[in-house]
């Protein structure tokens, strides 16, 4: 990997994707092995929104590596309640950090809070823009469980606003895959999600669909997202769609055996608990592996820019930019 | 220097449109109407005492009608002819002189245009205040924004940031 910041799934190329993912699964084997890898480094947290998994596996996945966190805490209890731009937030707290995570409620934080840093910033949300660390923890779990090439995958839900999705579909263009979108109409892919998939892949077979039903069965992946209520101008019409968009065991009758149900999480109603014992449930596994593949990237992006300081591609500082600074990436 | 010297109008309107300019730009084969688009991407509102003649709808060969604009004592820039293509891309740019035409050259579609426009999307992170400069992509029928990546295909103009 040769990227200063993660801003969105698009930057990555398939040998980018594989080398996070070999590395995860070598932590994953191994994670005593790296348990002191990043002593004394810190990782500044920006969370802007609201975040449970995304923030908790940063910061777990910082310590597992023998480094901490600082964190901005709330908005309300930040400067940014006095009014501080995010170009301003950012310039400071990199200063204390080696490493920064942000999530932002604007799209487009990510890629313009990047222009004004030096160390790397990983982007964990920009409002209805891009989660490329999601993306990538997505991608292990499916290749955990179903492989990445010759893959079939239903991505069903919110499409419209739903980031995750739309990192997701970008980063499958990559590899050998027929992606199908199963969502309500007022729901769909947003048009620049659509012209950037087949920008993006001349292969990428794409096609958008109304109900599961006419492609389940011929599925590997069912990644399942949360239809928000609100959507929808009233609670009646949300409770009549999102119903339309929920599965359960007798809905998987007539999906493969081999079918792998996915979701980010949190979940409503939109998989029956009931999905949670069988064979097809991953999401708690997917959940997982957030831990591993941010130790992953974190573990590049930290040795990545410590080891290019001096070649002019950055101005970051070399032997505070992380505990063993200059050690060699592998 | 254009075809507005075609048609031949006895009116004092048609005196001003048609009189030379010493030194300076002339716009010609603006689409109808995109004047003040033209001058407002120039950042020219007038209250800088810029001596500017604005043709508007006026009869052309090449289009039905067209817009014309000349502005004395200035020479444009590449990059203010490059922004021109989004609103203008069939114009002609004349530089002007001692009352004659030295340069003529049609615009050029660039890749980006920076600060000229607003992004219409307002969760973009560009229209929160932060210190930051608009960028667009020039697509082949649009632009779009590169932070938040919203297309926009229609009514480019509207985006023009006059502030």
């Amino acid at each position: 990997m040769r990227h200063d910041h993660l801003i969105t799934s698009k930057q990555l190329s398939r040998a980018d994707i594989e080398t996070v993912l070999d590395r995860a699964a070598e932590i994953d084997a191994d994670p005593d092995a790296v348990a002191d890898r990043h002593a004394n480094a810190l990782l500044g947290l920006l969370f802007f929104e609201p975040s449970t998994r995304t923030k908790m596996s940063f910061e777990t996945a910082m310590k597992r590596l023998g480094g901490d966190v600082v964190d901005m805490g709330s908005v309300e209890s930040s400067s940014v309640k006095k009014g501080e731009t995010l170009a301003d937030t950012v310039r400071v707290i990199e200063g204390y950090t080696d490493a920064l995570v942000l999530r932002h409620p604007k799209q487009g934080a990510a890629a313009m809070a990047s222009e004004f840093v030096d160390v790397p910033l990983l982007n964990a949300g920009d409002g209805a823009g891009h989660h490329p660390t999601q993306t990538l923890l997505d991608l292990y779990t499916i290749q955990e469980n179903a492989g990445l090439d010759d893959l079939t995958i239903g991505i069903m839900g919110d499409l419209k606003y739903g980031r995750t999705v739309h990192s997701l579909a970008y980063a499958l263009t990559n590899f050998d895959t027929r992606q199908h979108f199963i969502s309500p109409e007022s729901l769909q892919l947003p048009r620049e999600v659509v012209y950037d998939l087949h920008q993006q892949g001349e292969d990428t077979q794409i096609r958008e669909h109304d109900a599961l039903e006419p492609v389940l069965s011929s599925l590997d992946v069912l990644y399942v997202t949360r239809i928000q209520r609100e959507r929808f101008p009233d609670e009646e019409e949300y409770r009549k769609v999102a119903g339309e968009y929920q599965i359960d065991t007798e809905t998987l009758e007539a999906a493969s055996d081999d079918l792998t149900v996915m979701h980010p999480l949190p979940r409503v109603d939109e998989i029956a608990p009931e999905i949670d014992d069988t064979d097809y449930a991953a999401y708690f596994e997917q959940a997982h592996n957030a831990v591993p593949v941010r130790m992953a990237l974190l573990d590049l992006f930290l040795c990545d820019h410590g080891t290019r300081t001096g070649t002019g591609e950055t101005t970051a500082t070399d032997d505070t930019a992380n505990g063993n600074g200059g050690e060699a990436d592998e | 220097m254009s075809d507005d010297h075609d048609h031949h109008d006895d009116n004092a309107a048609h005196e001003l449109r048609v009189s030379k300019i010493q030194d300076g730009t002339v716009i010609d084969h603006v689409r109808g109407g995109q004047a003040l688009n033209v001058l407002a991407i120039l950042g020219i509102d007038g209250t800088e005492g810029e001596e500017v003649s604005v043709g508007m709808n006026v009869p052309s060969n090449r289009f039905a009608r067209k817009d014309i604009v000349k502005v004395e004592g200035r020479e444009l820039s590449q990059d203010e002819v490059d922004v021109l293509t989004l609103i203008a891309p069939d114009a002609t740019i004349n530089i002007v002189r001692d009352y004659e035409v030295v340069e003529k050259h049609r615009v050029e579609r660039p890749g980006y245009v920076e600060g000229v426009l607003s992004c219409p999307n307002a969760d973009c992170i560009t229209t929160g205040g932060e210190p930051v400069t608009s960028r667009f992509e020039v697509l082949p029928d649009g632009v779009r924004c590169t932070y938040c990546e919203t297309i926009v295909r229609e009514e480019i103009a509207a985006l023009i940031d006059t502030a």
